[in-house]
């Protein structure tokens, strides 16, 4: 019991984390070139604005997704109910 | 749900109010999560159907009020804004989708609209209607509909079959099939072939549901969690700032499921040589 716990917790902190990490150097790559492009031709800036949401929103599904069930090991933990079941 | 803890209340308000058979045979809502885990298949989440039916016919009203009085001399306020949006949508379309269809465009213009209304209702407060349904008798309500992941995998599953529908139709049935055997290594590898874009075909649709359903839950827990965690004269310096940028999110999602599904049917349409 304790063990799931702590293992939870921990799997918890790296999803946040990691998933954090990734997408943080990915939108940081993203809003340079956008900015870098945007500096190059700035007549191009409304197309370019779009398609960079539209990858931001891809980019940041990946660790909100991670977020949300990092969220669900900590609140409402699915493995303590199914090792309770299993101790019946 | 005073007097509750943090843990019981979060996990009340992340259950949907399920209706099915109950393990003695009798049909009714379920109390409990573990009751509605035990339903199995044949029971209905009633508030995601009522609210993403509600939040339907409310967009079907409001686009007809302004396409009834739409008037080219004298346009009100509301039929610009519906001018807008639709415009936004045809661009999008006009932009990204090669082929001839009529029905690319309404369909868009009702997956945005729609998507983005059911996420809107993110934004009315955790406890508002939840605790005025609970007065009235019903033990749960999860207010978005597109925090449940039946609501978003069956719109999912829905684009998934009209591009498998357009990809045989465009196609052929030899065709599409040709193009799920023959196309990233020649005929020589065609098991290969097959495993390969049978993946990326089924990713399709997971992925489109499981960005929406992950991005709203983690908007709605993170409000739940402010609700659940934070004495009441707090939480507006927490939940007003979250909510300002869930408005981002919530348009941005909306209008990534719309993007998504106009490109996906666009490769449906495209006809290799």
């Amino acid at each position: 019991m304790e063990s799931i716990l702590a293992f939870s917790a921990l799997g918890a902190g790296i999803m946040i984390g990691l998933g954090a990490l990734g997408a943080g150097v990915g939108i940081g790559i993203l809003g340079s070139k956008f900015l870098e492009g945007a500096a190059r031709q700035p007549e191009l800036v409304p197309m370019l604005q779009a398609r960079m949401f539209l990858m931001l929103g891809l980019t940041d599904a990946v660790p909100i997704i991670a977020i949300a069930f990092a969220a669900l090991l900590m609140f409402a933990n699915p493995f303590t109910a199914q090792l309770a079941a299993l101790l019946g | 749900m005073s007097g509750a803890s943090p843990a019981e209340y979060i996990s009340h308000h992340i259950q949907n109010l399920t209706y099915g058979e109950h393990q003695d045979g009798t049909w009714g809502f379920a109390h409990t999560a573990q009751e509605a885990a035990q339903m199995g298949f044949v029971a209905i989440n009633v508030d995601t159907m009522f609210w993403s039916l509600f939040t339907g016919i409310l967009f079907c009203c409001l686009f007809r009020v302004a396409a009834a009085n739409a008037s080219i001399g004298n346009p009100s306020k509301w039929q610009l804004c519906v001018e807008l949006v639709v415009e936004m949508v045809w661009g999008s379309v006009k932009d990204a989708f090669t082929g001839k269809n009529a029905i690319i465009a309404p369909l868009s213009l009702t997956i945005f609209v729609w998507i983005f209304l059911m996420n809107l209702m993110d934004l009315v407060p955790v406890d508002f209607i939840p605790y005025a349904t609970q007065l009235a008798g019903l033990s749960h309500m999860k207010m978005v509909p597109t925090t449940d992941v039946n609501a978003t995998f069956g719109m999912s599953l829905s684009i998934f079959a009209l591009m498998i529908y357009y990809g045989i139709k465009m196609k052929g049935i030899g065709g599409f099939a040709a193009e799920l055997a023959f196309h990233p290594f020649g005929k020589a590898f065609l098991p290969v072939n097959l495993i390969l874009e049978s993946v990326s075909m089924i990713a399709k649709p997971l992925s489109l549901s499981l960005r929406l359903f992950g991005n709203m839950f983690a908007g709605e827990l993170v409000f739940v969690l402010i609700a659940a965690l934070v004495p009441f004269y707090l939480q507006f310096i927490l939940a007003v700032p979250w909510a300002i940028f869930h408005i981002l999110v919530i348009t941005l999602q909306a209008y990534i499921f719309m993007m998504l599904t106009i490109v996906y049917l666009g490769q449906a349409h495209e006809v290799h040589h």
